[in-house]
Parts: C-alpha cells; sequence; structure tokens
C-alpha cells in the first residue's frame, strides 16, 4: 500500500479506478493512482495469469498496463490522471472492441 | 510535416541545456519529451517542488533549468512521444494519438538512463518495485510506501531516496547493501584526492550518515536476495537471513537508455567499467550516423551536472555544423564547459568501481530466476537455447520469445546478453544486444496511418 506523505499537495484530481473513486495530485500519473487506489496488482500477464504492478515507473517495464477510459494495453505510468478518469486493470492480452 | 533544424528527444538535464543554448544561439530548435513538463526523471516534476521539500536541495537546483527552457523560444512540445526515427533525420512523434513528422537537420537524442535490472527470485510479484519508481511516486504524487520497507541493492540513488523517504516520514525497516566486500578495496585507488571531487564525496558520505543517524539498520555484503510470497511480496530472504516486508526497493545503479540509438544501429560499445553498452561518441557526441549526436547520461553514466555540460557541448556543435557559428567560437565557448566537466568527473571512477554490480547481478546463477519479466522466460530458458544453439540475442528470440514482449527487450537486454555471454563463454563485447525496431512505444493504427513517410 502506499499512502500522501505528511504536508503533501492536495489530492484534487478524482480518479475512478475499479469502481473505486480515488484522488491524487495534478501531475500524478495514472499508475500512481492505481497504487494510491489500494491495489497491489494492475495486471495479469498474457502468459502465466501472474499479477504483476507497476514496477519502474517511467516507461520502461510495461509492466503498468492497463485499460484507461476504455483503450487497453497502455502504459498507465506514463499517462497523466484526469478528472474522470476510468482505469481498469489489464486481464491477460487486451481486447479490442470489433464494433466500428 | 514539420521541419525545424535541431530536433531534441528528451527534456532531461541534457536535452534542456542543449535546446536552450541551440535557440540562443539563432537554431530553429524543437525538443520532444514523454512527460507533460520539463525535467527528465532526475528533476521530474521540479516545477511543482516548494522549499523544503523532502527531496532536498539538489533536486530543486532542476528549477532554473526548467524556468530557463519555459522563457526561451525552444519549440517545446511536452507530452509527445518518439515512435520512429529514420537516419537521414526523419522523426514520428506521437501526442494525444495523433503522429506528427519531423523533418530535423540534425537530431541529438538526450534519452538518459534506465535503471539496471535487478533480476532476483520473486522481482516480479507486486510490491517489489525499483528505486527510481518509488522517487517518482513521492515527486510525481507525493505518495510514500506504507508499511514495511526494505531498500536492497547499491549506490548513489539508494542512499538518496532513503534520505528522502525518512524525510517523508516513510523511512525504510532496513537498508541490504549488495556491495560486494572486495569493491572496496577496488575503489580505494581511485579515491579522488582532488577538490573537486572530496566535495560531492563528502555530500554523499553526509547522506548515508543521516540515513544511519535516523536509526535505519544497514546490513552489508548482503548475496542471495529473494522475494517470496504468493499473490505479492510477504518476505524478503537472503544468505544469512529474513525479514517481514510490504515493499522492496530495489537499485544496482543506472544504465544509459540506448533503445532508439540500438534501432537506429549506430557503433555501441560494451563498457567495461560501468557494465552497460553506450553509444561511441566523439568530444561533441557525434554518433556514427552524420546527422544524430548523443548527450547527457544516455551516452554514458556521469550524472545530471554533466549531462547539462554535455548537452551544450552538443549544441555548440549543431551551431556549427548548420553554420550559425564558426570553429573558433564554438572551440572558445566549449572550453569552460570541457573545464566544468572535468571537475565533475573527478568522483565517477570511485564511485563506478565501489558500486560495480556483483556478476549474479549481471547474470543470475539460479535457473529458475525470470530473466524476460514480459514473456517470463527464465535464466535457465536462455541457457538451454544457447545450448541448443543460440548464438546470440536475436537468434534467441526466435527460441524463447524473450525480448519480445511489450517492453521490447528495454529490461532483459544486458541480462540476457551476460547470461548468453557466461554459457557460451565469450565476452558480453562479441555477444551483442537486441536490435530494437518501431514503434518503439505502443501507438494506434490512426496514428501509424498519420505517418508522413519519405515513400508517399
Amino acid at each position: 500500500m502506499f499512502r500522501p506523505r505528511p504536508d503533501a499537495m492536495p489530492a484534487t484530481v478524482p480518479v475512478i479506478v475499479e469502481g473505486r473513486l480515488v484522488h491524487v495530485p495534478p501531475g500524478a500519473s495514472a499508475a500512481a493512482a492505481v497504487l494510491a487506489a489500494g491495489f497491489r496488482g494492475i495486471r495479469e500477464t498474457p502468459v502465466s495469469g501472474s499479477k504483476r504492478a507497476p514496477y519502474c515507473m517511467m516507461g520502461v517495464c510495461f509492466d503498468c498496463l492497463a485499460e484507461i477510459d476504455g483503450v487497453p494495453g497502455r502504459q498507465s505510468c506514463m499517462v497523466e490522471a484526469q478528472a474522470g478518469m476510468r482505469i481498469r486493470r489489464q486481464i491477460g492480452a487486451r481486447h479490442i472492441d470489433p464494433t466500428p | 510535416m514539420t521541419r525545424v533544424e535541431f530536433a531534441i528527444v528528451g527534456a532531461g538535464p541534457a536535452g534542456i541545456a542543449a535546446a536552450t543554448l541551440a535557440a540562443e544561439l539563432g537554431l530553429d530548435t524543437m525538443l520532444v519529451d514523454e512527460q507533460g513538463s520539463p525535467g527528465g526523471q532526475i528533476y521530474r516534476a521540479v516545477e511543482r517542488a516548494r522549499p523544503g521539500s523532502p527531496l532536498g536541495p539538489d533536486y530543486l537546483a532542476g528549477a532554473p533549468l526548467a524556468a530557463a527552457l519555459r522563457a526561451s523560444r525552444v519549440e517545446y512540445r511536452p507530452g509527445t512521444g518518439l515512435w520512429h526515427v529514420e537516419p537521414e533525420g526523419r522523426l514520428y512523434v506521437a501526442a494525444a494519438g495523433r503522429t506528427e513528422t519531423i523533418l530535423a537537420r540534425r537530431i541529438l537524442l538526450a534519452t538518459g538512463a534506465i535503471e539496471r535490472p535487478v533480476p532476483i527470485a520473486g522481482w516480479t510479484l507486486p510490491g517489489v518495485i525499483t528505486v527510481g519508481a518509488a522517487q517518482i511516486l513521492l515527486k510525481t504524487a507525493d505518495l510514500v510506501p506504507e508499511g514495511r520497507m526494505v531498500l536492497a541493492g547499491q549506490g548513489p540513488l539508494l542512499y538518496l531516496v532513503a534520505q528522502q523517504l525518512v524525510r517523508a516520514g516513510a523511512p525504510p525497516a532496513v537498508i541490504l547493501e549488495t556491495t560486494p566486500p572486495a569493491n572496496y578495496r577496488q575503489a580505494l585507488g581511485a579515491l579522488p584526492l582532488r577538490s573537486a571531487g572530496v566535495r560531492p564525496l563528502l555530500k554523499g558520505l553526509l547522506t548515508i550518515l543521516a540515513v544511519r543517524s535516523a536509526g535505519v539498520p544497514v546490513r552489508r555484503g548482503v548475496c542471495g536476495l529473494h522475494a517470496i510470497g504468493g499473490e505479492s511480496l510477504e518476505r524478503v530472504v537472503w544468505d544469512g537471513g529474513e525479514i517481514a516486508a510490504d515493499h522492496l526497493l530495489l537499485h544496482e545503479g543506472v544504465i544509459p537508455n540506448v533503445q532508439v540509438g540500438l534501432a537506429l544501429q549506430l557503433r555501441h560499445d560494451w563498457d567495461e567499467h560501468q557494465l552497460c553498452w553506450r553509444p561511441a561518441l566523439d568530444p561533441w557526441g557525434q554518433t556514427s550516423l552524420p546527422c544524430i549526436a548523443v548527450a547527457g547520461d544516455a551516452g554514458s553514466i556521469a550524472g545530471a551536472d554533466a549531462a547539462r555540460l554535455s548537452g551544450q557541448l552538443a549544441a555548440l556543435d549543431a551551431a556549427m555544423l548548420l553554420g550559425h557559428i564558426d570553429q573558433r567560437e564554438r572551440d572558445r565557448r566549449a572550453q569552460p564547459i570541457r573545464a566544468a566537466l572535468g571537475r565533475d568527473r573527478a568522483l565517477r571512477h570511485f564511485l563506478d568501481r565501489l558500486y560495480r554490480p556483483a556478476r549474479s547481478v549481471l547474470a543470475p546463477d539460479d535457473d529458475e530466476i525470470v530473466v524476460c519479466r514480459c514473456e517470463e522466460v527464465s535464466a535457465g530458458h536462455v541457457r538451454r537455447a544457447a545450448r541448443l544453439g543460440a548464438t546470440g540475442p536475436n537468434q534467441l528470440k526466435a527460441f524463447t520469445r524473450c525480448g519480445m514482449g511489450p517492453c521490447q527487450g528495454r529490461v532483459c537486454g544486458p541480462v540476457v546478453a551476460a547470461v548468453l555471454a557466461d554459457a557460451l563463454d565469450k565476452p558480453i563485447a562479441e555477444i551483442g544486444t537486441w536490435r530494437p525496431r518501431a514503434p518503439f512505444k505502443p501507438v494506434t493504427v490512426g496514428a501509424l496511418a498519420d505517418a508522413e513517410t519519405a515513400d508517399w
């Protein structure tokens, strides 16, 4: 789990992670919002289904892949959290909605 | 298509310094960066930092750099990711789902460093992150780990972050130092005696002292590190000890981020001192391709101040090559920059020797340890493929899918090279590395279709 440090910037950006409302400071990433919401894992690998969480937080490891506002396979550590953003965990490979 | 004289990739200290100086010298300059604000990783989110921040004064020193960029005539493009580049100077960048094609007369890659992979048993478990990741969470989201936290590894960043976490009210439960005991003797011979190296050395010692006097226990010479847990981390185990833990923060130093340079097939050399690949550069940062230069930690690990200085040298060279200043002017302006670089590098040999990772960090002994996190390929799989005839990293892909997952080999590259080197009994320099390909980052089909390629 992660918690705000004492004297932290006000967490004013509301984000919904798997249906759970959490507030993060402006400039925080979607991956930070997932951790702030208390989730330990964010995805399950397509290979073995093992649980993963953000590891590097700087766009290198791709272990933070998530579905953001309906788009799967996004690097959540590289996406800035926006008010009303919806973040969902990614289970296995990403799915693409075939409807045009 | 957008045309510029000088395109710079990466808004860390090297990229910002190069861009602001180039613009000052009259170059039509564009700076693209994936992050939403300038600073790179070292000065990440520095514009929102306030005095008294737990991150400390060295971090706040990045604020004037960001301010200089904002005040300059540089065309600064935040939130813009490079997904392809062609050797003659064509860049494809994506922002908000759309691609922009940029034709530059000269390109500077200032893509910084990444943390060296630390392949231990259990390093893929949720609860295990890098020390750098914890620092980014502190810089960008004011978040600190809650519960029992273990820091393991070595290097200047490990103690810096430990101190920052102490200041932020989240002291680690223990620091497990992995520095091999023989390194101390090796480093002693490189101890800087000139004043230029003594100051940063003292600063480092004070950081370590601050962490220790805050009551954080330190264990030295730790080996056999394991992370153990079911669905997430529960315990950290090492030879002769163990501790229950909610968080394990790993760090074994940083290495150049060479992904784009490898894709461009720039000449790269294996650096036996820093144990990493780095592009072959002349004293101005010129690579083996005529219109491409590299500056900062992307060229060789030397820290933020050296990165800023090397960015300035690359800007001076670009200004000369594009006809804005003559050679005498370039050399005259470069003199004080080179002198400062020399002073800055005084401590580097000492740090490289002291924090040289153990061989088991480069190539894990245990066959069960995952080396490719994406495709979940273990060290044993790589060794088996080597026995079956895989001669190098690129052939290994066909045997194992190692390096073919979403990270495109960014994390496993150095580990795979070392494991193959041991298995085939060859030096790493001979084993070689991946040939990454575009797109460097995931892009939508729509963004791909936007690209204005040379053939159309």
